[in-house]
């Protein structure tokens, strides 16, 4: 095992460092300086004074206080573009939107689910009718269904969607007590969402 | 008015008022433990920038009642290999000796109450020093049979451990002491804090103070030297095997004996009542600035705790024997070098 290691007793001095090794290092080759071996009375008043400093870096956080976010009180702030929950959305019931004022935004399309890596949409579409208009198109989501639990927020699905129907929200405190809890309907995502999360604002 | 026995070693008091003073005592012990406690876990966390407990009470201040009724509310459970009669009795020998060591810290003076005199302090024996290390030896008894009667390889070498540490720091603590000793030239702990009316022993024995501190730190089995616990290695140590009330109990141990160390810095190098600058404050006054002084030393602790990584075995036996030793050495020779030229 001993003459395995050439590089370990050759460490001692960098110039016998270059001549153990097989090829030319170059330029990468730096000679390492080492303070000599303290004498006692050098390494006790090195330890005394390392104490010291250690001693001074932990009295700084006290002086600094905690970073500690007090979680369910406080939240972290998310930036704008945080990809939470999903959002669906309507026309807003506004006139320049015209006849397509208060109309679901989907049209049933279905890119979204054929986006979704995880698989966790699913959408199965219905004619719209004179007396029914759901959306703007020819079809609308008769079923919206999106399983959080499998969902992995990528965002794929607002990328996907031709008409901006879905987008990704900020909240992100979807714990439930069931799985079953967790896949979130049509009317749960176009409900408006419980702003429960704090946005990050400018500069922050 | 003095009777029986303690009449002949110059002791004053009534039984009745020994009685009350015991109870007292130990009432009082009882408290701080449980203020130590919040106190330290607080402090922890903000040396490590969080707020530490926070949620029982207001600022977490209950936080010690509520790991003291769980500790106590639990199952009483001994392993197979346990040695029975011993594994019981080892946490409250470690009770005992910490309670009996506070017993010596005088908090004041001789007071006059209601025209009784009062010392402010369990009992004044004239041999403070002697009294305080036997029951440092015999505390640790405490750990020696929790640990080798748990029947377990993690408590036993915790124990082991604890017996070698002991060994190496209460030599040079002891000397660290002697150099206090000479200069005040009694064994009184009462007698120890009068001498220091000119100037606290801090400053002509600095040297023995870090070195009695730093033994503390061992003999209290405190970070950086809690090598009997080492939780990353062994788990828990000797009280690896010890849940619900005796695990409460060494753990009360270890705080208060905390604290009579704390005390003891106090009364012997931080003139104990005395304040500086020739401010002579009401008898009342005495105990409160023995209590402000005794949080100073336990602040230290705490903020050593929260710096220091824990010492290997064999650097802790080198610092030990190799430093300590021959500095305690070296002081209590150039001490008692002073002190005979200068009479």
């Amino acid at each position: 095992m001993r003459d395995a290691t050439p590089t370990r007793s050759a460490s001692d001095s960098p110039a016998s460092a270059v001549k153990v090794m097989r090829w030319d290092p170059g330029e990468d080759a730096i000679e390492v300086k080492r303070s000599p071996a303290p004498g006692a009375l050098r390494s006790t008043w090195r330890a005394f004074r390392e104490t010291a400093r250690g001693l001074k870096t932990t009295f700084g956080r006290i002086a600094e206080g905690p970073v500690t976010m007090q979680y369910p009180e406080e939240k972290t702030p998310v930036y704008p573009r945080f990809r939470g929950r999903h959002k669906l959305h309507r026309f807003e019931d506004i006139p320049q939107h015209g006849a397509q004022a208060g109309l679901e935004k989907c049209v049933g399309c279905s890119l979204c689910a054929a986006a979704c890596p995880a698989d966790c949409i699913r959408v199965v579409a219905a004619e719209n009718t004179p007396e029914n208009r759901v959306s703007p198109g020819e079809r609308y989501a008769a079923v919206y269904e999106i399983n959080l639990s499998r969902c992995i927020f990528c965002g794929y699905c607002e990328v996907a969607c031709p008409f901006d129907a879905i987008t990704m929200g900020h909240d992100y405190e979807l714990s439930d007590y069931t799985r079953s809890d967790l896949i979130f309907t049509k009317e749960m995502l176009l409900a408006e969402p419980i702003e429960r999360t704090p946005l990050r604002q400018e500069g922050e | 008015m003095s009777s029986g026995p303690l009449a002949l070693v110059g002791y004053f008091e009534p039984a009745w008022i020994q009685v009350l003073k015991a109870i007292l005592i130990f009432a009082i012990a009882l408290q701080l433990v449980p203020i130590v406690l919040i106190i330290e876990r607080k402090l922890l966390g903000r040396f490590q920038a969080r707020y530490g407990p926070n949620r029982v009470g207001p600022y977490g201040a209950l936080q010690p009642m509520a790991d003291i009724l769980k500790l106590l509310t639990k199952e009483q459970f001994r392993p197979t290999t346990s040695v029975g009669l011993l594994f019981a009795v080892a946490p409250v020998i470690s009770i005992l000796t910490a309670v009996a060591a506070f017993a010596i810290i005088p908090f004041g003076d001789v007071q006059d109450i209601f025209g009784t005199k009062v010392g402010l302090y369990g009992v004044d024996v004239s041999i403070g020093p002697l009294y305080l290390f036997a029951f440092g030896a015999v505390a640790f008894y405490g750990i020696m049979l929790g640990g080798w009667a748990s029947g377990s390889k993690y408590s036993f070498l915790g124990a082991m451990r604890g017996a070698a540490q002991l060994i190496s720091y209460e030599v040079s603590q002891g000397l660290a002491l002697l150099g206090v000793v000479f200069t005040a030239q009694t064994l009184s702990l009462t007698g120890i804090v009068r001498a220091q009316g000119g100037m606290w022993y801090i400053v002509p024995q600095f040297v023995g103070f870090l070195i009695f501190l730093v033994a503390g730190f061992a003999e209290t089995n405190r970070a950086p030297f809690d090598l009997t616990e080492a939780d990353a290695e062994l788990v828990g140590g000797y009280n690896t095997e010890f849940g619900g009330g005796r695990f409460a109990s060494y753990y009360f141990a270890e705080y208060l004996n905390m604290l009579v160390v704390a005390g003891v810095v106090t009364t012997v190098f931080l003139g104990g009542w005395l304040l500086p600058f020739g401010i002579h404050p009401p008898g009342w006054v005495d105990p409160f600035v023995v209590l402000f002084k005794m949080s100073l030393i336990t602040f230290i602790f705490i903020w050593i705790r929260a710096t220091l990584p824990r010492l290997r075995y064999d650097q802790l036996m080198s610092l030990g024997w190799k430093v300590l030793l021959p500095l305690a050495t070296l002081n209590a020779l150039a001490t008692a070098i002073i002190v005979v030229a200068t009479h």
